[in-house]
């Protein structure tokens, strides 16, 4: 059974859901799969209504993914107008936006039901820092539950709402989010026999090198 | 005694010893190895035992459950970090005399999973080992060597004397520190009594 | 057959339990035991906290992450293609269907198309390999009952017997490394095909064998029938997959739904179980290898000649475009997939794996509630886990 496109399920969330706001995010790659970004205020209501809804019934969240997407600075290059010796013309100048950072939080959602999917949502935090939250949809899905404590533990995007919100892989007192980009491994002396490149870097603070004979 | 005198005996029927042979053919013929898998290479360690490779042939299928009854620990997979205390724990629980091998590039030295931040590159930087076995995973038949080659290291060791083994000397250590979570790493990271760090030898 | 079995359902012990206890704590009456993460029966090194009425179990906590070998973050700092032999590591049981689902997910990603005879040469694989998991499985699976050795001693035989034929296709017995973006890495050595089918064959004398010894006997039925019941719209919500859902008697299996690489033309049935307990998803393994054994003499009989990589395949400079791509394969103990975001570099941006062992520990303790300490044990066991997929 055929799914609806993006755009009539984008059609409908709106008119069953006053103020939700689906965003159509694109996908240019040869898999063409688009996802839904909701909103985190009504990211539970839209769920609901993705699952309970008699033409979805999207009964089965199969993957749930963190994302760490640092700041970025975003090159472009803006047309103004500009005076160029007397003549106003047209210009093209480079500009320089910067983008913040976020956390995100892909949920890959199927129908059993109905056989058919995968509808992709995307719920992002404000910041990496301090607004780290989204809501959990755990309580929709049961099966988010330790792929949610997978993206706590791993990204520290702090799910509001989920039963049991703990560390799940590394052990309780670890202070860092490894999966994040900017994460910074402890130092363990990596040994290689030849090494190369960071590796030797690395080894080099470990030792003086002998002298040569 | 000497050899010829030995062999001459022995052709007349007559069998001679001596305690500390006995007492190592005993051991050597009976290590009992502790069932314990960690990873991948677990799986191969489960087949050496099984029909085709039938590690009993060499006294060594009867896999403990309990440490207490174990005299190899076989380390086979990779230890993460979270798991090491837990690794060294069932060491020190572990009778003297007790052998380690190390199964596995991960054993060994983290292996293919090194740039890890949860991998701890190498059992040896908490226990010490008594024989590596690279391969990844290494076959049964490297597993039965790794084996033949313990049983070759029990059965030379010398009862006496300064390199006698470590349950015959009252000063050396059975059981090792086990480290502890830290906010970012095991603390401490090995344990310099056991690991050293190698020399980096080669001009920068 | 095993429909029509009586099973008087364990339905109210649900409801009599709390989930947790209520205050928190222990009152002295009740036993914390923590099984694992050294445990014979946890199959590697899972961990559960279990707390115990007498022998009843009244909570039961899973802990993971003791080998947890950071596989995503390694993959994200290193090439799409030098991951492909991590994934041999992750279900380390079944690392052909594991480079199948990254290979799939890579060419949703790229855009490549395998050919003809890769297509078939991975049903083979792949089928050989859900040969071997449940095989294994079920030795495991009675070895925890207590049959210890002769099971799992004649699974292994099969096993090894299948190991061959990826050894001589790929190198290795277990890390098999052999499928590529876009086809597989080298063709089929002479005989092997002949090979196979003298192992697929066999494989069906091997199946009655088992049958015949193990599924009409009595201490197998007493242990394993009405324990750790999973009902099915728990199942559903939970995002059971694999065997385990086809248990609980929901019809969902990816091969027939997705229709992913050339499943189509095959003529296979889905087994399903009624009751959800323990005996239905020994039997739906049993059943799932038949079925295989009907996929491998289609496909062994049908595979054509021809090239087994896509032209437009590059091993070097591999660059997708940037987006976005999720792939999933029915693999032997569930979805097994891979989502995969490119920033148009040489390596993955974001490179996750779908565990279905993971996410198929979600019901543990509500298959565990009310059941026995000494069924904990076959419960965990009828689930199917690889540690190196669960906490990868
Ligand atoms: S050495 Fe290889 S096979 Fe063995 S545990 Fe490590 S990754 Fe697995």
């Amino acid at each position: 059974m055929v799914m609806e496109t993006l755009e009539q399920i984008k059609a409908r969330i709106e008119n069953a859901i006053s103020g939700a706001k689906p965003e159509i995010i694109p996908n240019e790659s040869p898999s063409a799969q688009r996802s839904l970004l909701l909103d985190p205020a009504h990211a539970v209501e839209v769920a609901k209504f993705l699952r309970d809804d008699s033409q979805l019934r999207l009964d089965y969240c199969s993957n749930v993914t963190g994302v760490d997407w640092l700041d970025l600075i975003i090159k472009e290059k803006v047309k103004v107008k500009k005076v160029v010796e007397g003549v106003e013309k047209e210009v093209e100048e480079p500009v320089e936006r910067k983008r913040p950072g976020y956390l995100e939080a892909v949920y890959h959602l199927y129908s059993m039901a109905l056989k058919h999917g995968p509808l992709i949502i995307r719920l992002r935090t404000e910041n990496r820092a301090d607004k780290n939250h989204v809501p959990s949809l755990t309580p929709v899905w049961r099966g988010a539950e330790f792929q949610e404590r997978e993206i706590y533990d791993l990204y520290g995007i702090i799910f509001d709402g989920h039963p049991d919100l703990r560390r799940i892989l590394m052990w309780e007192g670890f202070a860092d989010h490894p999966m994040r980009k900017d994460y910074v491994e402890p130092d363990d002396y990596e040994y290689e026999p030849t090494p190369h490149d960071e590796v030797l870097e690395k080894t080099k603070q470990h030792h003086s090198p002998e002298p040569k004979p | 005694m000497n050899e010829g005198l030995r062999s001459e005996l022995s052709k007349q029927g007559i069998f001679t010893t001596t305690l500390g042979d006995l007492y190592n053919w005993g051991r050597k013929n009976s290590v009992w190895p502790l069932q314990f898998g960690l990873a991948c290479c677990a799986i191969e360690m489960i087949a050496t035992t099984m029909a085709r490779y039938d590690l009993a042939r060499f006294g060594a299928e009867v896999f403990r459950p309990s440490p207490r009854q174990a005299d190899l620990m076989i380390v086979a997979g990779t230890v993460t970090k979270k798991m090491a205390p837990q690794v060294v724990r069932l060491y020190n629980q572990m009778p003297e005399p007790k052998y380690v091998i190390a199964m596995g590039a991960c054993a060994i030295s983290g292996g293919p999973f090194k740039q890890g931040y949860n991998v701890l590159k190498g059992i040896d930087r908490f226990i010490p080992v008594d024989v590596h076995i690279p391969g990844c995973p290494p076959r049964p038949e490297a597993l039965i060597h790794a084996f033949m080659t313990l049983q070759k290291k029990i059965e030379t060791q010398q009862l006496t004397g300064v390199n006698r083994p470590r349950h015959l000397d009252a000063e050396a250590p059975s059981e090792f520190p086990v480290p502890k979570f830290g906010g970012h790493d095991l603390e401490p990271p090995n344990n310099p009594a056991v690991w050293h760090a190698p020399k980096l030898v080669r001009e920068p | 057959m095993f429909m029509e079995t009586a099973i008087d359902t364990p339905e109210s012990k649900y409801e009599i339990l709390p989930k947790t206890l209520s205050n928190g704590e222990m009152d002295g009456e009740l036993l914390e035991v923590a099984m694992g993460p050294q445990h014979p029966s946890t199959h590697g090194v899972f961990r559960m906290d279990v707390v115990l009425d007498g022998e009843k179990v009244v909570k039961l906590k899973p802990v993971f992450g003791y080998l947890h070998r950071n596989h995503e973050k390694i993959a994200e700092n290193t090439t799409y293609l030098a991951s492909m032999p991590y994934t041999d590591r992750l279900d380390y049981l079944c690392s052909m269907t594991n480079n199948w689902a990254y290979a799939l997910s890579v060419e949703k990603l790229a855009g490549l198309q395998p050919p003809e005879r890769a297509e078939y040469i991975r049903i083979i694989t792949g089928e050989l390999t859900r040969l071997v998991n449940h095989t294994c499985l079920v030795g495991f699976l009675l070895q925890d009952m207590g049959a210890l050795g002769t099971p799992l001693m004649y699974a292994f035989r099969e096993r090894e017997m299948i190991l061959d034929l990826f050894e001589s296709l790929s190198g290795s017995r277990m890390m098999c490394n052999y499928m590529r973006f876009g086809g597989c890495r080298v063709d089929l050595p002479a005989g092997w095909l002949e090979q196979a089918k003298r192992a697929v064959d066999s494989y069906s004398g091997f199946l009655d064998e088992f049958e015949k010894l193990l599924t009409e006997n009595e201490i197998l039925v007493a242990r394993t029938q009405g324990i750790g019941v999973l009902p099915p719209d728990l199942a559903v919500n939970a995002s059971i997959t694999g065997p385990m859902l086809r248990a609980s008697g929901v019809n969902y299996d990816i091969r027939k739904v997705d229709k992913y690489g050339i499943y189509d033309r095959f003529e296979f049935r889905v087994p399903l179980g009624d009751h959800g307990d323990v005996y239905d998803r020994y039997m739906i393994r049993l059943l799932e290898m038949r079925e295989s054994v009907k996929i491998l003499n289609q496909a062994l009989r049908d595979i054509p000649a021809g090239p087994i990589v896509d032209p437009k395949a590059k091993l070097r400079g591999f660059r997708p475009k940037v987006g976005e791509a999720y792939g999933r394969i029915e693999g032997p103990k569930g979805e097994l997939g891979f989502y995969l975001i490119s920033d148009g570099t040489p390596n993955p941006y974001r490179y996750r794996v779908r565990p279905p062992s993971l996410i198929n520990l979600t019901v543990l303790e509500d298959m565990c509630l009310g059941q026995d300490v000494a069924d904990v044990v076959i419960i965990l066991g009828s689930v199917d886990i690889v540690l190196g997929e669960v906490d990868r």
